[in-house]
């Protein structure tokens, strides 16, 4: 026996709960977190609380600090459906009382929200903390985030106006959850231990029994659904979407003339995505010239195509007046040749 | 059709070489009557020529091709390997109108066009839910601690140069998105196998058992039963593990895939593998490991990824993705070149284990014969499967039923709506059915 293997022994012995194993066996591999490193990554906020760091806000500053931060996503009230699912809808004084929300139990429910689902709050203050705003995720404090949630219970007529949540208050608040009786680990889909032995599913009972029948199975094929016509052509021209050659074929599904429209469609899309549109009209000048108006300029010049990616790579002043086009170094040539085409296309 | 000389690699030149651009669109819309017209239009006015030629042979062969008769490109052209030019069609797509930010959206693998179970590591399905990062590797850490100190005896810290000293393994796993499928609980709403069943794909992926860190760690199994998994990237994405799964030497920290480390956009340069659990629990960009006494209710398992039934409860943990298969040759949104014999073929899976049987109905589920399964059937990894077919250019609607090892057998839509209803979202593992027509079009139609 190596010294190596003596010293795991000694180990394992001195840890009875982990005997049998091999705790620190790998020599030079890994090393112990500081309780710096930990407490900088540990973020998480389970449903009993654990984790939940000290602080507090009222509806007030949360609502200053959705808008500020939050708005331009969900909307001022939580409710927008443009961006995200609404955050915040959906649920009632007598859900409040019952716990299950009744849209759900008579399945009317027009829209599920975020709060009509949600049986802990500990999860909403978990994910704004560890992924909100978007575009800045942790770059709230936890005043910032129990402000926020305060508001977002304000609004869901969970808690009144005036009212400050807190590490003190918040497990009083999930008591009230409109949804907080809505869940079931019942179910055959947990690979872990069934609840009967301490963990939460039903052992992997399937709810679902098929046979594999062979023969005359059925009397007659009972066609539920078939494809509706328009979304035979949502998804583009599935020709090029298939190999050209081999056993099949994309079925053709928008034709020459649709499947220009439908480039175009993509170009205008890409326009739209990186912020072209906001300056630009297709028919007039908005900040920047319109669409027309530089096709009006350019349509005559030699290389009107390299000269207008360069435009749009570079960016450029007082061709057009006193407001900067800024540079788009970032996109892909590609994708500037293509938009640059599509201008002097007519943008159609 | 049925005119052999009509054929391609017959005595005449392809309908790509001789139709019209607008007449190989009819005959990729189904209009047959209109190709055997054109056939003849064609033959016409390209006249001696074709003529002649045909009479000693196909011009394919005949006449020497350019990459016959000239010299090829030398080697390390392309230092990093691309697909044919001619392979620009198969790529992965969003689904329009399914999610309005990119960050936080899907694209679907084309299963339509793939072979065997091994899916190219750049049509791999993406699902990202703050946006991707092509993370340093050099400043990547994995951290292992837990939720009480008593739960572990060491919380380490591991870099990259570390993991890979370690001991690894290599398996072949399937990986499908918890909604793949979920736009179809309640009617047909997309066209193609692309977009019904494309939130699925399948890699070798290497790297360090789990239960191997954790007992680095001095884990104490008695006490800490779950696992959280938080990734790197904004959203740091978060998800309860079962710790059996982690005992038993499934699940793994991954850092290969496919022979190379993992792609960005799948979490490089590490990710989680929970073999047989929904693609969510394989968290991406992986920076920690928390080890606890209870499950945590993350967004991602307390908002989404929750299964609406018909009593008004949410299923919550639902993990598991069940038995389940779908035939991809042909499939919706294709059409059949002539009548005659086709391999039909397909891809089955499990997340209880192994592939058992395969059958496949050409008659809407009345009668079923059983498909060739294509070795080695692996525990939860894509099986492929193949049957021969003639069409003999009837109406006719394919389908294909998986059998996995513990005898479950995948469900109709019919007996999964009894009990689960169509507004789940999630796991919908019904029979899929495509319907052909006497054009040779495949389209998506549900069967109950």
């Amino acid at each position: 026996m190596s010294r190596f293997s003596k010293s795991i022994l000694v180990l394992a012995l001195a840890g009875a709960s982990t005997a049998g194993f091999a705790f620190d066996k790998y020599q030079g591999i890994g090393r112990q977190a500081t309780t710096a490193e930990v407490a900088a990554w540990d973020i998480d906020v389970r449903p009993d609380f654990k984790g939940l760091p000290k602080g507090s806000g009222n509806v007030e500053r949360g609502q200053e600090l959705f808008e500020e931060k939050c708005a331009s996503c969900h909307g001022s009230f939580g409710e927008s459906n443009e961006v995200f699912t609404p955050l915040i809808g959906g649920t009632t004084a007598e859900d409040i009382k019952n716990g299950r929300v009744g849209g759900f139990v008579k399945g009317d429910i027009p829209q599920r929200t975020t709060f009509t689902k949600v049986a802990t709050i500990s999860t909403v203050f978990d994910y704004i903390q560890r992924a909100m705003p978007w575009t800045a995720p942790k770059s709230l404090k936890p005043d910032d985030v129990y402000a926020i949630l305060a508001y977002f219970l304000n609004l869901a007529e969970i808690v009144p106006g005036d009212f400050t949540l807190s590490d003190r208050n918040i497990a009083d608040v999930q008591k009230l959850m409109p949804n907080r009786n809505g869940m079931t680990t019942d179910h055959g889909m947990w690979p872990g231990a069934p609840a009967k032995k301490g963990g939460i599913g039903n052992g992997g009972k399937p709810d679902v029994k098929n046979v594999a029948c062979m023969k005359n199975c059925k009397a007659e094929v009972q066609i539920a659904s078939t494809l509706p016509e328009y979304a035979r052509t949502a998804h583009g021209e599935l020709a090029d979407q298939n190999r050209s050659f081999g056993p099949v074929r994309g079925t053709r599904t928008l034709g020459p003339e649709a499947a220009k429209k439908a480039a175009n469609a993509t170009t205008l899309e890409l326009a739209t995505k990186n912020g072209c549109m906001a300056c630009h009209g297709v028919a007039g000048k908005i900040v920047g010239p319109g669409y027309n108006e530089v096709v009006a300029r350019y349509k005559d010049q030699a290389d009107a195509e390299g000269k207008l990616v360069a435009k749009v790579k570079n960016g450029g002043q007082g061709a057009w007046g006193s407001v900067p086009m800024p540079p788009n170094g970032h996109l892909p040539d590609e994708d500037i040749k293509t938009l640059v085409r599509w201008i002097l296309s007519g943008a159609k | 059709m049925g005119d052999i000389d009509n054929k391609p690699g017959r005595l005449r030149l392809a309908p790509e070489n001789f139709l019209t651009e607008e007449q190989v669109r009819a005959v990729g819309a189904g209009r047959r009557s209109f190709l055997r017209k054109s056939f003849l239009a064609a033959g016409a006015a390209l006249a001696a020529p074709i003529a002649a030629r045909a009479a000693d042979g196909d011009p394919a062969i005949l006449e020497l091709p350019e990459w016959t008769t000239s010299l090829g490109q030398p080697v390390a052209v392309r230092p990093y390997g691309t697909p044919s030019k001619y392979e620009s069609q198969l790529l992965r797509r969003e689904s329009p109108g399914l999610t309005r930010v990119g960050g936080a959206s899907v694209s679907f693998c084309p299963l339509q066009g793939l072979f065997g179970i091994i899916t190219p590591s750049g049509l791999h399905f993406e699902r990202h839910h703050q946006g991707w990062h092509d993370i340093d590797p050099a400043r990547h850490r994995l951290m292992i601690n837990g939720s009480d100190p008593a739960f572990l005896k060491k919380p380490k810290v591991y870099t990259m140069d570390e993991l890979m000293r370690l001991p690894s393994v290599s398996r072949i796993h399937f990986i499908e998105c918890g909604a793949n499928t979920g736009l179809e609980w309640g009617n047909v709403a997309v066209p193609t196998v692309q977009y019904t069943h494309g939130m699925l794909s399948c890699s070798e992926f290497t790297g360090v058992p789990l239960k191997l860190l954790l007992e680095d760690c001095g884990v104490d199994y008695r006490k800490a039963r779950y696992v959280l998994a938080e990734g790197a990237d904004g959203s740091s994405m978060t998800r309860t593990i079962p710790m059996e799964m982690v005992e038993n030497g499934e699940v793994f920290v991954a850092y290969g895939m496919n022979g190379e480390m993992l792609r960005p956009e799948n979490g490089y340069p590490l990710r989680l593998v929970v073999p047989g659990v929904q693609g969510v629990s394989w968290v991406k960009w992986l920076r920690r490991i928390e080890v606890g006494d209870q499950p945590y209710a993350t967004k991602d398992e307390a908002v989404h990824y929750i299964d609406l039934q018909p009593n008004g409860l949410h299923r919550q943990y639902t993990s598991i993705q069940e038995c389940k298969s779908v035939i991809t040759t042909p499939s919706g949104g294709q059409t059949l070149l002539d009548k005659g014999f086709y391999n039909v073929s397909g891809i089955a899976w499990s997340g209880r284990g192994r592939i058992k049987q395969v059958d496949v109905s050409f008659d809407g589920g009345i009668n079923w014969q059983t498909a060739r399964l294509e070795g080695p059937v692996q525990n939860k990894a894509l099986t492929r499967f193949n049957i021969g077919w003639v069409w003999d250019g009837k109406p006719a609607i394919l389908q294909s039923r998986a059998i996995d090892e513990t005898g479950y057998v995948q469900p109709t839509y019919g007996q999964l709506r009894k009990v689960r209803g169509t507004k789940s979202i999630y796991h919908n593992n019904a029979i899929q059915s495509w319907k052909v027509v006497e054009s040779g079009e495949v389209t998506n139609v549900q069967v109950l």
